[in-house]
Parts: C-alpha cells; structure tokens; sequence
C-alpha cells in the first residue's frame, strides 16, 4: 500500500472519531475548548505513533499468544511518558485534562492500531498509519471543540468572536452538549458520505 | 451519613456515564438489548469493586512505599488486566451459570476507561479505604443504572422513522444527550 493512501485512510476513510467511533470518552469529556481539544489530540498522535513504532519493530520477537498484554505495557510505558512530560511542561492543559491523560493507555483506538496495523506491518508504514489516524483524531478534536467552544462561551482559543451580545448556549459546554453535538457531526459526515457516493 | 452522601453522588449526581463520559464505549456498544446490558453492568459492578479494592491496597503498601508513584499507570492497567483474566477462569471453574451470563462481557471490560478511570479516581480524590469502597460501588452501580436506562430508550428509537444519516450512533448519541440533560437535573443536589 503506497504512503499518501495509508496516511489517508486514517484522517478521512477510516477516521477514527467520526467514521470508525472508538475512543468516545475522552473526546467527550474534555472538548470543552479547543485548546483542551488540541492538547487531547497532540497527546494522542504522540503516544499512537510512539507505540506503532515499537510494536512494529518487535513485531517478529513478540510470541502470538501474549501479544495483547505485550501492546498494553508498551502503550502504557508511551502513555506515562507523555504523562509526565505534560506535567513538566504544560501545567495548565496537564491539569485541565485530569484523569483522561493516563486514561489514553485504555483509548481502544491505540490498540486497535497495534492490534490492526502495526503488528503486521514495516516500521515506515506504522509511523504513517499512526500519524494518519492520529492527525483524524486531531481533526474530530478540533471540530468538535471549537463547536462547543463558539456555542458555550462564544470564543476560540479564549479570542472572543461572537459580540457580547450573544448569549452563550451553556449546555454546549456541559456534557449534554458534548453527547447532542457529537452525535450532530456523525450525522453529518454520513451525510457528505452518502452524497459522495450516490 | 456521609458514606450514604458519597454514595448518592457517585451514584446519580456525577453519573460516571452522562456527567464524567467514562465507559461510553461499552455504554453505546452493549445497549441493544436491555438483557444483554444489564449483564454488562453487573459484571462492571463486580470488576470495578474488585479492582478497586486491589489497586487501592497496591499502590499504598508497594507504589507509596517504595516512591514509585509514577509507575502508577502502568501497574494499574496491568492489575485491571489480569484480574479481568483471572475473574474469567474462576468463573468458567466454579461458577458456569453465572460465566455463561458475564462471560462474553469479561474480555470487554479490561479496555473500560471506568475500570481504570475509578481506580486513579479513588487516588486523586484521597478518599480512605471505605469511602473509596462505596465511591467505586456507588459510580458502577450507576454505570448499570445508566446503561439499561439508555438500553430500554433505543429499544423504542429502533422503530422511529428516522433521517437515514441519523441512523445507527448518530442517534444514540443524541438520544444519551437528552438523557444526560435529565442527569443535569440532579447537579447540585447536597446531601
């Protein structure tokens, strides 16, 4: 499979957020502003792509029957380090995105692709499918937030867009909002889909 | 008193489902039938408990003595794991009825964000041993509660007539925000 398809499949086809639905909790939780959305995503192409790399690389010494539990350290070892590289770093976010940050370790979308591509495939090839799948991600994120964002609180990234004026939708912020307008945005992309096919 | 107020707020206020979204993937892939769901709650109940209680004690006899708290993550998922391994093959040896009733569910259960999320949960929040005991008790049962609830809902959305994009889990997951708009109801509530 050629490079450009492979990191395609992840951000658009097979999209892990809005086309394949995996990896819901956190996506849920922590929209509430697009910074948090970005910093959730980066997070995640950080810790997919990590772990696509090592557990191709031992793909051919890990024994078949407990390749799962192998996965799982090897998620968990990325997971920590982003973890506490957060910590350092960015203490805000750290703080803002609370348990879901060691939470990405169960984040199915991480070992579905350890599970799906990266046992099976070259080095090269899992760094693209975890960049792709993780960029998709990012890009649902980002969708996602600044949608809850713009209706809750009426900023972007703490810019405000809407006039004062404008009373913000509370609800967008809250968890209803996160179930109703998540569940608007599949709506839609079906939609696109099933235009573009017919 | 205190315990019972633990216990209603865990339970119904912050509804692990509808206010923290942990454990929305079982919750949105178990939910067709309200049998099948009900079997998934309780065998979160009884894996949440459990491996609450078990990490609890690990991380403060062996991660808080030996200042290894870092490595919590990856101690807690590996517990998790092997419990959920461990709780299968007793059941499959001395309890068949009820590993036919959990058994599919098990396997499922290790990638539960709830399971992991409640054991760090009981960490952050320093509860002590009992209150950590009635907050994973009082958060799984609400998984149930939420997760037949949401179960019986789309039993009735399966036969309405629907815009076709809406179909499948778009709808499910407005149908969980209206449902979540009801658990928003309860916020505040002090006991």
């Amino acid at each position: 499979m050629n490079k450009l398809k492979i990191f395609k499949n992840g951000v658009t086809t097979e999209n892990p957020i809005l086309v394949q639905q995996v990896g819901m909790c956190a996506t849920l939780a922590i929209t509430t502003s697009l910074m948090n959305g970005i910093g959730m995503g980066v997070a995640v192409i950080a810790v997919l792509t990590g772990s696509n790399i090592v557990i191709s690389a031992l793909r051919k010494f890990i024994p078949d029957e407990v390749r799962i539990p192998a996965f799982i350290i090897v998620i968990a070892a990325f997971t920590t380090i982003i973890d506490l590289l957060m910590h350092a770093y960015t203490f805000e976010l750290y703080k803002a995105l609370g348990v879901f940050i060691p939470l990405i370790v169960v984040n199915c979308i991480i070992l579905a692709r350890a599970e799906a591509f990266a046992s099976k495939n070259s080095v090269m090839d899992s760094i693209i499918d975890g960049l792709g799948m993780g960029v998709g991600y990012l890009v649902a994120m980002i969708l996602l937030s600044s949608a809850r964002e713009i209706l809750g609180n009426g900023t972007i990234l703490g810019l405000r867009i809407l006039p004062e004026a404008y009373e913000p939708m509370m609800m967008a912020i809250q968890p209803p909002g996160a179930f109703i307008l998540l569940g608007l945005l599949i709506g839609i992309v079906n939609y696109l889909s099933r235009r573009k096919k017919a | 008193m205190e315990l019972v107020g633990l216990f209603i707020t865990s339970f119904i206020v912050n509804n692990i489902i509808f206010m923290q979204f942990l454990g929305t993937c079982p919750f949105l892939g178990v939910s067709k039938k309200i049998d099948t769901a009900a079997g998934m709650g309780i065998a979160v109940i009884f894996v949440i408990t459990l491996a609450s209680i078990i990490t609890y004690i690990i991380h403060y006899a062996i991660l808080v003595t030996l200042e290894l708290e870092y490595l919590q993550t990856i101690v807690f998922i590996l517990i998790i794991a092997a419990l959920v391994q461990f709780v299968e093959m007793f059941l499959k040896k001395s309890a068949p009825g009820l590993y036919k009733a959990l058994g599919i569910f098990l396997p499922l259960i290790t990638t539960n964000c709830a399971v992991l999320g409640v054991a760090i949960n009981n960490i952050i929040y320093e509860y002590t041993f009992v209150e950590s005991l009635v907050y994973s008790v009082g958060i799984s049962s609400g998984f149930l509660l939420a997760i037949v609830l949401f179960a019986g809902v789309r039993d009735k959305v399966d036969y309405a007539d629907l815009p076709e994009s809406l179909k499948g889990s778009a709808i499910s997951l407005i149908t969980a925000g209206l449902m979540s708009v009801a658990f928003l109801g309860f916020s505040g509530l002090q006991l």
